[in-house]
């Protein structure tokens, strides 16, 4: 179970981002994070895995306090999957096993190869794996680099807006294997997504966030017509079409 | 280590990868073939000719006459190693400042390095009067380019860690650096007498003919103890491809990483230039020819660095020995002279190798 309590973050001495952000999360669900831009939400996803340092607060898993560990501790628990890929001339394969970095010692073992392979295999990555990153294509690249934070094998992915440079196909792709990898292995995703419908069918859990603070957090009904309006200053109506909520703007 | 591999895997789809490691690791052996017989035939080149038994046996004082081992032990395998030694640091300094300061133009020359050395041993040789302080002031040309040349190195890191400068952002700081002390170098130029210039400018050539067995021993330590360290840390340089973000987001420490390597590939870049003058371009083309064939994956590219960087200073140097012998042409105006255009043509070749894929 992940646990934030208090959460602050400011840039130097800038205005405060994030004004004291909590709450949980069981394993295995799948979180979004929405709000407008600035809102601080692709902050608040750092500050977890203190790509960003918090000024105050807590991120704790199973009663461990995550800010307090050293990198690789934390690098051994939580992935991160960055919302723009650079095309580097290396390999899918060694853009995999990048994610054993925070395991590494003086070189890579047997075991982890054997879990690079299996990343790439669940990612269907497999005929790509000689390939350069730079080859490849939108959807393919942001699958390798999903199989990368997989090799990590962290309970913990966090995702910042993975789907905003992918064509539609890609984007229900991607957000289908997240949501799969979460159920079935009982890893906990947490997203950044703009898309309101495309997080409604993927996320169990939403987090409504309002200049730095959380103003709402819970399952699909939180998203109603109120909130929408608050939050980003929309007329919209929750409805539902084939047993699936979507949000139709008015 | 990276070469356990599982049994089954060329049999797997993407054997494709296998193959582009194959093309890498011959490429690597390639090279080393390649810095082989530049050594044999560097060995061999010079005005006392000789079979090469007789100079390999000559390597070991074991040569049947005793003029050739004289001449192998003190003239031409000095040489020969400190162009090696030479290439090979500056080559793979340049391959991890590219990497960690995320920009391809990076390199000790470039950050204003060599400029540091410059202005070091101008004022040794001009306000010190190093020439006229015997023993001493060829010590002292030395240490003052290595203090000139860690003095900008000093000042980058500075600016980077105070005014919190990008990686990004440090090869222009380094260009502004270098202007300064090239202005400074022309200034102290100005109040010299004609000998004092012509030391100057005989020391700005660069010169792989003047250093003794305890230079080549510490410049050789100095290289060989940083490039362990560069090939343990070649992840790390892997990982700083995907972004900053990744890097920390893998446990990486991306802050403390670039300014220990920037102090490590400055400290090496300016005890090698301090001991043999200005060298330019190896730091810059040997990690991008390497590059053009194994990509970005620092695990090749490091060791790839080093042997590029080696057997284009050697080659420099063979050049600059045999073009009008027994005239022997400064190594730093052809490493230059060769290197430009050659830098040229690969980055048009890769231009055009992006544009038609």
């Amino acid at each position: 179970m992940l646990t934030v309590e208090n959460l602050q973050f400011s840039y130097g001495n800038g205005p405060d981002i994030l004004k004291g952000v909590s709450f949980s999360l069981e394993d295995g669900q799948t979180m979004a994070i929405l709000g407008n831009n600035g809102a601080g939400k692709s902050t608040m996803l750092k500050c977890f895995n203190r790509i960003l340092s918090a000024k105050h607060g807590r991120v704790c898993m199973d009663g461990q306090n995550l800010l307090q560990m050293p990198g690789r501790e934390i690098a051994k628990r939580m992935a991160f999957v960055a919302q723009h890929v650079p095309g580097t001339q290396m390999t899918v394969h060694d853009v995999v096993m990048l994610g054993r970095r925070p395991y590494m010692r003086w070189g890579f073992t047997e075991e982890d190869h054997r879990i690079v392979h299996e990343a790439m295999e669940q990612l269907g990555l497999t005929p790509l794996r000689g390939r350069f990153l730079s080859q490849l294509s939108g959807g393919e690249r942001q699958k390798a680099i999903l199989a990368r934070a997989l090799a990590q094998q962290p309970k913990i992915l966090l995702l910042d807006e993975p789907t905003s440079s992918l064509d539609l196909q890609n984007q229900y792709q991607v957000l289908e294997i997240v949501r799969d990898i979460c159920h079935n292995t009982a890893i906990t995703a947490i997203v950044v997504i703009h898309d309101l419908n495309l997080a409604l069918r993927f996320c169990d859990r939403f987090l409504l966030l309002k200049d730095g603070l959380v103003y709402r957090y819970g399952d699909a009904s939180i998203l109603d017509r109120t909130a929408i309006l608050d939050v980003y200053g929309v007329n919209a109506e929750p409805v539902t079409v084939n047993g699936q909520r979507i949000i139709l703007v008015d | 280590m990276n070469s356990g591999r599982l049994p089954s895997e060329n049999n797997m789809p993407g054997s494709d990868y296998r193959r582009n490691q194959t093309r890498s690791q011959i490429f690597l052996a390639g090279l080393f073939l390649l810095l082989v017989v530049a050594i044999l035939i560097s060995l061999r080149a010079g005005s006392y000719s000789t079979p090469i038994g007789e100079l390999l046996r000559g390597i070991f004082g074991k040569a049947s006459d005793g003029k050739i081992n004289i001449i192998v032990r003190n003239n031409r395998m000095p040489r020969i190693l400190t162009a090696i030694i030479a290439g090979a640091g500056l080559g793979v300094s340049g391959c991890v400042l590219q990497a960690i300061l995320r920009n391809p133009l990076a390199s000790a020359s470039t950050l204003g390095v060599s400029q540091g050395a410059s202005f070091g041993a101008a004022f040794a040789i001009i306000v010190l009067n190093a020439g006229a302080m015997g023993a001493l002031g060829r010590a002292a040309i030395p240490l003052c380019a290595f203090v000139g040349s860690m003095a900008v190195a000093l000042m980058i890191l500075g600016l980077s860690r105070i005014r919190r400068i990008p990686p990004e952002g440090i090869v222009l700081a380094g260009v502004a650096i270098s202007a300064l002390f090239t202005g400074a170098t022309t200034l102290i130029q100005y109040f010299a007498n004609e000998i004092q210039l012509a030391a100057l400018v005989f020391w700005t050539f660069g010169d792989l003919g003047s250093t003794n067995w305890t230079d080549i021993s510490l410049m050789g330590g100095v290289v060989l103890i940083v490039s362990i360290y560069y090939f343990l840390r070649r992840w790390d340089y892997n990982a700083l491809l995907s972004g900053t973000e990744t890097a920390i987001s893998l446990g990486i420490n991306v802050g403390r990483l670039t300014m220990f390597n920037m102090v490590l590939c400055c400290f090496t870049a300016s005890t090698i230039v301090s001991y043999i003058g200005l060298i330019s371009f190896i730091g810059l083309a040997a990690p991008h020819i390497v590059r053009l064939v194994v990509g970005n994956n620092h695990v090749y590219l490091i060791p790839g660095s080093i042997l590029a960087g080696a057997t284009l200073l050697l080659l420099g140097d063979l050049f600059s020995r045999t073009v009008i012998s027994p005239v022997i042409l400064p190594i730093g105006a052809i490493t230059s002279f060769l290197g430009g255009p050659l830098f040229l043509y690969l980055l048009f070749k890769g231009g055009k190798k992006r544009a038609d894929s």
